[in-house]
């Protein structure tokens, strides 16, 4: 496909009245949210969604913003708290698809007791957290997921906490579809989410990024090709080792944990409703 | 919850909540276990799958509104329930209502406090957290219900209120109107008036959701029917897109509150009774009008010009009042279960018109009687 026939498959899905978007040169947000209209788009094509019953909701963040140039649905909430904002969508309208828009900070900080209990309660919503390992519109300062002794605007002499494995924590927590990927392995990467889009209960995907401007710049190795470079080293799907102990050193991307029969939380609540029917004398 | 006549039962106030919400069409309840709000959640897990509606119990409050708005964005009429504690962690997201305009209902079953203070002896310490508990500039509406009739009826009104008036609405109850049980007169369904939120009618590339009406408010479509449009809680204009600029801010704090303002006969709600040269006012709202009634009856049988003067809406203040009082009233004694707040607020508007202000209050968790109201008022009146 040539570049201009790609790109006119999703401008469909941008308001471009709304661009240039806010993010600086050499983010990752752009190329996670393009591979993600990508993803629609092939799903559209093979009409598993359509365009009007997609609802995009996010909190407050870099990545966040990214509901305001999308054609969709869209609901810019407040911090942290997109997750049971989109569950109301989810509730009322069973019928939407519901995207959840995250940044590390959003999603697993202020959002953190959202997180957990979304992927408990199995609801069917997609949630995409863009991990860039510090809060970037507030102009860097620590996240959960800073690495140890990383610098960042409220870490000049180095991180004292540890990182939050968000993949982990989400399986731990009983999501029932928990994938990771990187901005470098596009291709790997909307594959992934059209995985996770066709997954019916709560769905994560933790896509790597970078944030150049801040991160980047407070820590050696930071740019972005340098951030493209270290993931094209270091991230290794996990097919590969099936059968075989994944390396210590690698990054794990692809499908981590999937539970296809855990049932979903609005298909329960239909049932729920046939039996208080019946079981109950109406009023 | 249909019915062809009317119907009477001995409910409490959580229950009474519960039925008005039925009977106004709610789709979603969220909700966190609270003392005195519990119940409400209770019954409503029991009934709203009966009538395929949604009941959702949260992770906590914040969560519980944010699903009520969620549900509202895409069409649901919804309601979240809470006491002080989380009535003050729903504040942001209160927030984020006023300013995308959705309708929610969110009672609060006032308790005493500061923080977890007195659970769960009741107080109206919550009547200014209430009016502004979120940062911003803009206005509330605010319904006090007085008796267990009124928990129902005005938390039918709460959802029409905030669907013509596209806005969060507060049912501010308390605790001991929670747990009282009184008779229920439900309507048969046909004299139940049910407002809902107007739908776009212009085709989805002309739709400007935020563009006001003749009423100023806005058209939002529910998620899901084709009208694809932003919500963000930024500053932004009428299609819906983030602008953070002085014209846009200034265009939103001025609608706001003129939505309001120029449509005040539409919520300003009171009851006005008493001696057509009365020189005292007894003014209270919600639970204490109870003592307060009972008070201005005492007052009336030993010959004393009295008035009787129950707030139903708090908020925008309905000064309209002042406009029917006798204008041989010299004195109103504002009768509240805090320090003295709603008291400011009526001297505030009393003073330009020469009329004496003074305040009855108790701030231990139990309730007034109408005996010291008596009391207070005779001291006036002899």
């Amino acid at each position: 496909m040539t570049v201009a026939r790609d790109l006119a498959s999703i401008t469909k899905y941008l308001r471009e009245e709304e661009l240039p978007h806010i993010w600086c040169p050499g983010c990752g947000n752009g190329i996670v949210v393009g591979t993600l209209l990508r993803a629609i788009r092939e799903l559209e094509d093979e009409n598993f969604l359509h365009q009007d019953k997609i609802a995009v909701v996010s909190g407050i963040g870099c990545s966040s913003r990214a509901v305001n140039f999308l054609n969709f649905n869209t609901l810019h909430t407040t911090h942290g708290r997109a997750i049971p904002f989109a569950t109301g969508i989810k509730l009322a309208n069973p019928e939407m698809t519901v995207i959840v828009l995250s940044g590390d900070g959003d999603a697993t900080a202020i959002g953190g007791n959202h997180f957990l209990h979304a992927c408990r309660r199995n609801i069917d919503i997609n949630l995409v957290i863009f991990n860039n390992y510090n809060y970037g519109m507030t102009s860097g300062q620590y996240s959960p997921t800073t690495p140890h002794l990383a610098l960042t605007k409220t870490s000049p002499y180095g991180n004292l906490e540890y990182p939050l494995k968000i993949t982990e924590v989400a399986i731990a927590a009983g999501a029932s579809f928990v994938a990771r990927s990187t901005t470098y392995h596009v291709i790997h990467l909307k594959n992934i989410f059209k995985k996770m889009l066709k997954h019916r209960g709560f769905a994560i995907t933790e896509v790597l990024t970078g944030c150049p401007t801040y991160f980047g710049r407070y820590n050696k190795g930071g740019s972005p090709t340098d951030l493209m470079e270290y993931y094209k080293k270091n991230a290794e799907m996990v097919e590969k080792y099936k059968g075989r102990e994944f390396p210590k050193d690698k990054i794990p991307i692809g499908v981590l944990f999937e539970d296809p029969k855990k049932q979903e939380y609005t298909d329960m609540l239909k049932e729920l409703s046939e039996i208080a029917k019946g079981r109950v004398k109406v009023l | 919850m249909y019915r062809d006549s009317e119907e009477t039962r001995l409910v409490h106030g959580d229950e009474a909540i519960v039925l008005g919400a039925l009977d106004a069409g709610i789709k979603v309840f969220a909700g966190y276990p609270i003392t005195p709000a519990s119940e409400i959640s209770e019954l409503c897990s029991q009934l709203l799958p009966k009538y395929g509606r949604v009941f959702i119990q949260m992770e906590d409050e914040i969560a519980s509104i944010a699903v009520a708005i969620g549900a509202s964005v895409a069409g649901g009429k919804a309601m979240t329930a809470t006491s002080g504690p989380g009535f003050s962690l729903m504040q942001e997201n209160i927030g984020y209502a006023v300013m995308t305009e959705i309708p929610v209902v969110i009672v609060n079953m006032m308790r005493f406090g500061p923080s977890t203070g007195m659970p769960t002896e009741f107080s109206q310490q919550d009547v200014f957290q209430a009016r502004w508990g979120t940062h911003g500039d803009y206005e509330m509406l605010v319904l006090a219900p007085s008796s267990v009739q009124e928990c129902y009826d005005f938390t039918i009104k709460a959802f029409n209120l905030a669907e013509r008036f596209m806005t969060p609405v507060v049912l501010l109850g308390d605790g001991i109107l929670a747990h009282l049980r009184e008779k229920l007169v439900l309507p048969p369904t046909s004299r139940i008036k049910i407002y809902n939120r107007k739908k776009p009618t212009c085709p989805p590339e002309e739709y400007e959701p935020y563009k006001p009406d003749e009423k100023l408010v806005p058209t939002l479509a529910p998620f899901g029917t084709g009208y694809k449009y932003n919500i963000t809680g930024l500053t932004h204009n009428w299609k819906g897109a983030a602008r953070t600029n002085a014209r846009a801010g200034k265009e939103i704090v001025e609608r706001l509150h003129m939505k309001f303002h120029k449509f005040r006969e539409e919520f300003v709600d009171y009851d006005l009774k008493g001696h057509p040269e009365a020189k005292l006012v007894i003014l209270s709202y919600g639970i204490t009008h109870r003592s307060a009634e009972k008070a201005f009856k005492v007052l009336t049988n030993r010959y004393y010009k009295v008035a009787d003067l129950k707030i139903n809406n708090l908020w925008p203040f309905p000064y309209e009042f002042f406009d029917e009082l006798p204008s041989t009233v010299e004195k109103i004694l504002v009768v509240e279960h805090n320090w003295g707040k709603y008291y400011r607020e009526v001297e505030r508007y009393a003073l330009k018109r020469g009329i004496e202000v003074h305040s009855l209050t108790r701030y231990d968790g139990t309730i007034i009687s109408s005996e010291e109201i008596v009391e207070k008022a005779e001291e006036f009146l002899k």
